[in-house]
Parts: structure tokens; sequence; C-alpha cells
């Protein structure tokens, strides 16, 4: 095998990509074209649609798809997560079914993890899945399962067995969503947006070759799919802007784009929108005010502190270096931030701040801000788990005593659900 | 180097690390504390002979190695994390650096090698007794005679004041008032006129001293009347160096209080096993880390030069401010009672961090400086 050096990655790949790329193609045909030379995703293995290339290699290419504006491969929503889940877990039936549509965007994906009785405790899911003959039959409910509505398929975590203590009773399943068991239901928040939704299943049928991983097995397979959730969260806030060139393939991407992001309008604002400080602050005239003053610049020494921290993380992974434990801490602080930052709205503000919609400063951003602030210490793990995953994991400090670990999991009190 | 440190320098902060965890354990911390000088002129010589740290940051053409605010906070930060008692602040980063900023190139040849050795123990006196860190608050007057100049007035929290050989005094001509009119001088430690009182501090490692001036002779640092900028320049340098010592002193608390929240056990349990003093340590580390960002960026920001480093170091400083004493607070409270005990090291590094939050302004002055600098640059 020739060494692969950023050079010669970087005239391959522009090669294949002045040869091939052509804006006029439709998006799934041009991803079909991806998929087949490896460029769509060259850090996966080379027998399933990837080029082998290691990971620190991969910006090379991205930045040839810039060069040139090659649309890539479908990024949004949960198939990359399922995609990244299968990989690892799935078997070659699962791969060869599933790897390529969620890479070319044909099929879209929901996470089918948390419960009404569990939240921070993910593997207590009681959702079950009983053998009946040669099929799993799954019922429970499942929430805060954000693209349910226009899901393919859906990765199902659930409880297979009742008598093992609960992280070895639970399996891995791919649910499909278009069956009568499923019911998908939006859930209102308290800012009035529905981003997510409930799903009620009941009797739904799964069959044997969609169990990933082994019976008993899915807490490990779930682990993949959050730490590459996890990873990929800071994303979020930098999320695909399709491009505004002409031509069918942009076009289609725009759209797909458009779909996906609809229900997260509102994610912005949940941070607080520092961004909107020093302009609010000159706009009320606050900016003369030593008490508003102080705030503002304790926001704002937070906020660089933070993104400085998050940059140290980066560049020590861009190093090759081990990152230290500023690289655990970008969600806590950004949940400083966030509440820092709805104080500082609210106090340059005044009376305006009882009001909303076309009534309110910003035509609502600001109401919507001081409304939203509160997800953020919650969604993706609450400051208060974030804060155990510091301790124990990058502190190395001792897990408190547990109650359920050792237990049958039937043995183990729990939310009693209506 | 905003975000990251390079290897030679990553070896230097190993090595350092190491030689002062040996040189400056908490004995010697506590035996030097005691004494009125608060330092010992042969240790300290012995220790930077063989480091060569006052020389650092002073450039090559005046006898030093010439790097940058970058190297030079790393052994801040190091000093921070050990409480070394030593004559270091003042003189690298509070003399030299007015020297560097203020001082003429002849200045410069004449005072800086000496530093630079470690032979020449340094301080500026800027404050007086109202505790004012701006220059304009000045009252110290400084009148013409024959080829240079007699100082009458006072100066307070002057560091290393009593021990200095020399003394960088900022002063001002008669009748001058606000930035006019002032100017730098140079005045040795045993000046006739000068008398210098060890002031009683709450923190026994930074040692403070009042000066009174009685007609004392003195040379003009620099050009007459304009030391208003250089003074500010140092002051910026010198909120980003403290930065840097006090995320020193922060993290060692941090890692200390860790320790003993691993020993220490209770209800049949390490306390450390108790999620509520998990998540004060997650805390702690997030504050820490934060601090540390702001105080290595805002070295860099000196080092690239920066428009906006004035701005850059008052967050730095406002942050390690409230971070450093924070971080204290918690690290008592985690040791429990033993922690207010004088015989626990914890206060010492207690004590460090609230002199270091006042020194040179505390957190809500440079939050408002902060602010000021930024609506300039806006």
């Amino acid at each position: 095998m020739t060494e692969v050096t950023e050079e010669s990655v970087r005239a391959e790949c522009r090669a294949w990509l002045e040869a091939n790329w052509d804006p006029n193609l439709g998006l799934v045909e041009w991803r079909n074209k991806l998929v087949d030379s490896g460029w769509g995703a060259p850090h996966w293995p080379s027998a399933w649609h990837g080029r082998d290339l290691p990971q620190g290699l991969v910006p090379v290419v991205e930045e040839e798809f810039k060069r040139i504006g090659a649309v890539g491969v479908a990024k949004v929503g949960i198939r990359v997560l399922a995609a990244a889940t299968i990989l690892v877990h799935g078997s070659d039936y699962q791969k060869e079914k599933f790897l390529r549509r969620s890479l070319t965007g044909e099929d879209a994906w929901c996470q089918l993890f948390s419960e009404p009785g569990s939240g921070s405790d993910a593997a207590g899911a009681v959702t079950r899945a009983d053998l009946k003959g040669n099929q799993w039959v799954i019922n429970g409910q499942k929430v805060w399962t954000s693209g349910a509505q226009k899901a393919d398929y859906g990765l199902l975590l659930a409880r297979t067995d009742w008598d093992v203590p609960k992280h070895a009773g639970l399996s891995f399943f791919i649910l499909d969503m278009h069956q009568p068991g499923v019911v998908v239901q939006p859930l209102k928040q308290m800012n009035g947006h529905a981003t997510f939704n409930q799903v009620f299943i009941t009797d739904a049928v799964v069959p044997p070759e969609y169990l990933m991983g082994r019976v008993g097995q899915g807490w490990a397979v779930t682990t993949t799919t959050l730490m590459h959730e996890r990873r990929g969260s800071d994303a979020l806030r930098s999320w695909a802007v399709g491009s505004d060139k002409p031509g069918r393939a942009y076009e289609e991407e725009r759209k797909e784009i458009e779909i996906s992001l609809a229900p997260y309008k509102w994610y912005p604002n949940r941070t607080g929108r520092v961004d909107l400080i020093v302009q609010r602050a000159k706009e009320t005239g606050t900016i003369n005010d030593p008490v508003t003053r102080q705030e503002i610049a304790k926001l704002m020494i937070m906020a660089k502190s933070a993104e400085w921290t998050a940059r140290r993380a980066r560049t020590a992974q861009e190093q090759g270096r081990p990152q230290g434990p500023e690289g655990s801490l970008g969600k806590l602080a950004a949940s400083h931030i966030a509440r820092a930052a709805a104080r500082v709205h609210t106090m340059m503000t005044g009376a305006g701040a009882l009001l909303t919609a076309e009534d309110g400063p910003l035509n609502g951003t600001i109401a919507e801000i001081l409304v939203s602030t509160p997800a953020t210490s919650i969604a993706g793990g609450t400051d208060e788990i974030q804060r155990n995953i510091i301790a124990e994991r990058v502190l190395e400090m001792p897990k408190e005593p547990s109650v359920d670990t050792g237990k049958p999991f039937r043995d183990v009190p729990r939310n009693k659900v209506d | 180097m905003k975000f990251s440190f390079s290897e030679e320098q990553q070896e230097f902060r190993t090595n350092l690390r190491r030689f002062l965890a040996d040189r400056s354990p908490t004995k010697e911390v506590r035996r030097l504390m005691e004494t009125e000088a608060g330092w010992e002129p042969e240790a300290w010589r012995k220790l930077n002979a063989e480091l060569g740290l006052t020389a650092v940051r002073i450039p090559e053409a005046y006898g030093g190695q010439g790097f940058g605010f970058g190297e030079q906070c790393i052994v801040l930060e190091e000093m921070g994390r050990a409480l070394l008692c030593a004559p270091y602040f003042a003189t690298t980063v509070l003399a030299a650096g007015a020297i560097l900023n203020g001082g003429t190139e002849a200045d410069k040849k004449a005072l800086l090698p000496g530093i630079a050795d470690g032979d020449v123990v340094a301080t500026l006196a800027s404050t007086e007794d109202g505790g004012a860190w701006d220059a304009a608050a000045t009252t110290l007057t400084a009148t013409k005679s024959g080829a240079g100049y007699r100082l009458n007035g006072h100066k307070s929290f002057v560091l290393d004041g009593h021990t200095a050989d020399t003394i960088i005094v900022l002063g001002r001509a008669p009748g001058s008032a606000g930035d006019a009119g002032l100017s730098f001088f140079v005045v040795s430690g045993d000046a006739s006129g000068l008398s210098r009182r060890p002031l009683k501090t709450m923190d026994l490692t930074r040692k403070l001293a009042r000066l009174t001036f009685d007609d004392v002779e003195a040379t003009l640092l620099g050009t007459e009347g304009a030391a208003a900028g250089p003074f500010a320049r140092t002051m910026v340098e010198a909120s980003v160096c403290l930065a840097n010592e006090m995320v020193g002193g922060a993290e060692r608390l941090r890692e200390d209080a860790l320790a003993y929240a691993r020993l220490r056990v209770q209800f049949g349990r390490q306390i450390a096993s108790f999620q509520t003093m998990k998540h004060k340590h997650a805390d702690m580390l997030l504050e820490v880390e934060m601090a540390k960002s702001a105080a290595y960026y805002a070295a860099a920001a000196l080092d690239d030069g920066d428009a906006d480093v004035a701005a850059m170091a008052s967050l730095a400083k406002a942050g390690a401010s409230d971070t450093y004493i924070q971080t204290a607070i918690h690290a008592i409270q985690i040791h429990g009672g033993i922690g207010f005990t004088w015989d626990n090291d914890t206060h010492l590094w207690f004590k460090r961090a609230k002199s270091s939050e006042v020194l040179f302004g505390d957190a809500h002055y440079h939050r408002e400086q902060m602010m000021r600098h930024w609506e300039i640059a806006a």
C-alpha cells in the first residue's frame, strides 16, 4: 500500500472532484457517486463506502469539497448517528441495507432512547421487546424524539430481560417507523415550539435481522450512539448552511437542510444570544449604567473564557495530544453563559421583558431567549449529570454507592407512568 | 500561541515545577514568610542563578534571554503554584517593565543587565496611601535640582519596597495634574532621606512597604513628563502576569482540595464519593480552566501586540480575581475545620488569593476597565 500523505489525498480528491462534480446532477444521483468513490465518507472503511483515511486527513478532503463547491453526503439529522452506530455494531446485512441510503439522505432516522420514566438514567428504559415466534414485539413509550414524524427508521433501546441488572437486560433494535403500531405526537415545549415528539409504540413488530449487536448488549450499542451525539453536539452551533448557488444538487440540498432544521428555529435563542448583548446595551442606553456594565462584563468574560477553553481543547486534539480536562467542560460552561445572558437581557430590557411576539423587543426574540435558556442546562445531559461525568471521568473521583446495579431490574424502584 | 504551548515551553514548565516543588515546599514558604524581608538574598540568588529566571523576558541586548510574556507567564504560574517567596514579580514585571516601557536606550543599558543577572532587586513605587492603581492619583513631587531631581512625598503598597536595591518611582512635576507632568525616577534603596517601613500584610508571602521621601536624590528615567503611557502599559503587563501567577495558585488549591477529599473518610465513605463534593469539584475545575484560558490568551496577546490587549488584560485579571478567591473559599470549605487552622497550608494560598484579588485593581475595577477599552476599540 502506498503511503497516504496530505499532498496525495489532496491531489487525488481534487482530481476526482474536477472530473465528476456537476451541480446539475440530482442530489441522490451525485451522492451515490460519492458513495461509490469513497470520497463521501473518506474515514470510513473501504469495504463500506469509505477510503480508510486517517481522521486527521479528513479536513483536507473537506477543503477540497469547499474549494470546488461540491455538495457532500447527507450530514443533518440522526441518520449520521445511525450510520456511525451501524458501522461499529451492525451486521453486514444492516450495513448493506442502511449505510448507503443514510449517506445519500434517502432514509431519515430518529433515536428512541429517552422515556417518560427515564431521562438522565437512560438505561432504566422500560419499553419492552418480547420475542413472539420469530418476531420481536415492542410496547412502550419514547419521548424527546426529534425528527420522529419524518423518520423512516428508529434506533430503539428496549428491555428484553427483566430478571438481570438493568444494563444487562437491554437490547438494541432498528424499528421501522412506517407501521400501524407506531404513533408520533409532537411535544409542545414551554417556549411554544414543538421540536421533539412522543412516540407511542403498541405491538410494533421488529424482524430478527433488525436486532443490532446481541440480545442483552443494547447498552454497549447505545453508548456508541451517545458518544457520537456528544462529539457532534458542538456542530449544532455551526449547522450546515446550504450554498446559495444555482444548480439542481444545490437546490435539493438547501431543501433537505431547511426541512431538517425547521423545528430548530429557536435553537440559537436557548444559548442566551450573547451576540446581541452589546447591541441591546447600546439600543436601550443601559450601556451607561454601571450596574449593567458589570453584569455585561461578567457575561463577556465567561463567554470569552469558555470560547478559549474550547479552542485549547481543539488545538490539543489537532496536534494529536491528549485533551486535558478542558475538553469536557463546554456544556457546563454553556449553561452558565445562557443563564447569565438571560439575566442581562432582562436587566437591559426592563418592562419590555413582559411582552412577547410582535409586541416584545426584537419582534419577540428577547422573550424567546428568556423562555428558551432553561433547555441548555437540561438537553443532552443535565448540568448535574455533566458534573458527575466531569468528577468521575476527568477527576477520577469515586462513584456513589449504587442501589440498582446489582439487582434484577424487576426489583429496582422506578417511576410509575400512566 | 494563544491556545497551546510549544514542546519547549511544556518541558520548561515541567522542569520548573519539579525544581520549585523541591526548593519551595510549604515548610520553606512558612519559614520565609515569618521573616521581615520575606525572602533570603542567598537562597534567591542561588535559585535564580541556576535557572536564569530574572533574565527570561529581558532582551538579549541588555543581558537577558529575550523570551516573551508567554515564557515569563509560565514562570509566574509555576511560582504562584509553589507560592515562592522571592522578589521576582517586583523586579522583573514591575521594575524591568517600567524600564523597558519608559526608559531611554541609555537607561536600559544601565539598569537591565543587573536585573537580568539577578544581582539587582528592584521594584516600582507608584501607588500611594489612597490605594488608587492609576497614575493620575500621584501626589509625590519631583523638583529639578542640578543634574538630578529631589523627591518629596510618600508611596505605599510597594511590593518588596523595604528590600529592593533600586526603586523606580512615579512622581509628578509640582503644580501638574492628571496624566500630565508624570515621570519615572530611579532611586537607590539606601538613598538618604528615604525611609522604608514594612507594612503588616495579611498575605505574609507578599511583602509590601510604605516609603517616605524627604528630599531624596533621584535620576530621571526616560523622558520628563511622559510616564503616563509607559506606566499604563506596565500596569497592563502586570495585570496579565499576575493573572497567570494567580491561576497557578488556583490550580494548586483545586488539586490539594481534591487530594484531601479522596483521603478524608466520613460516614464510612471517602468524602470525594459524595455527589455534593463531586459537583463542587467539577465547578472548580470549570472555573480554573476558564481563568487559565483567559490568562494564557492575554499573555499571548501581549506577545502578539494585539490592539485590544488592554481589554484582554483586564478580562484575564477580573476572571482570575473571582476564580482564585472562589477556589480558595471552596478549598477551605472542603477541608472543613482543619482548613481553618494555621497548621493546614490552605490559608497560605487563600491569603495569596485575597492579596492578588486586590492588587492592581479588583474584579469590579477591571470589569469596568475592560468595558472602557472595548468601547474605545468599538
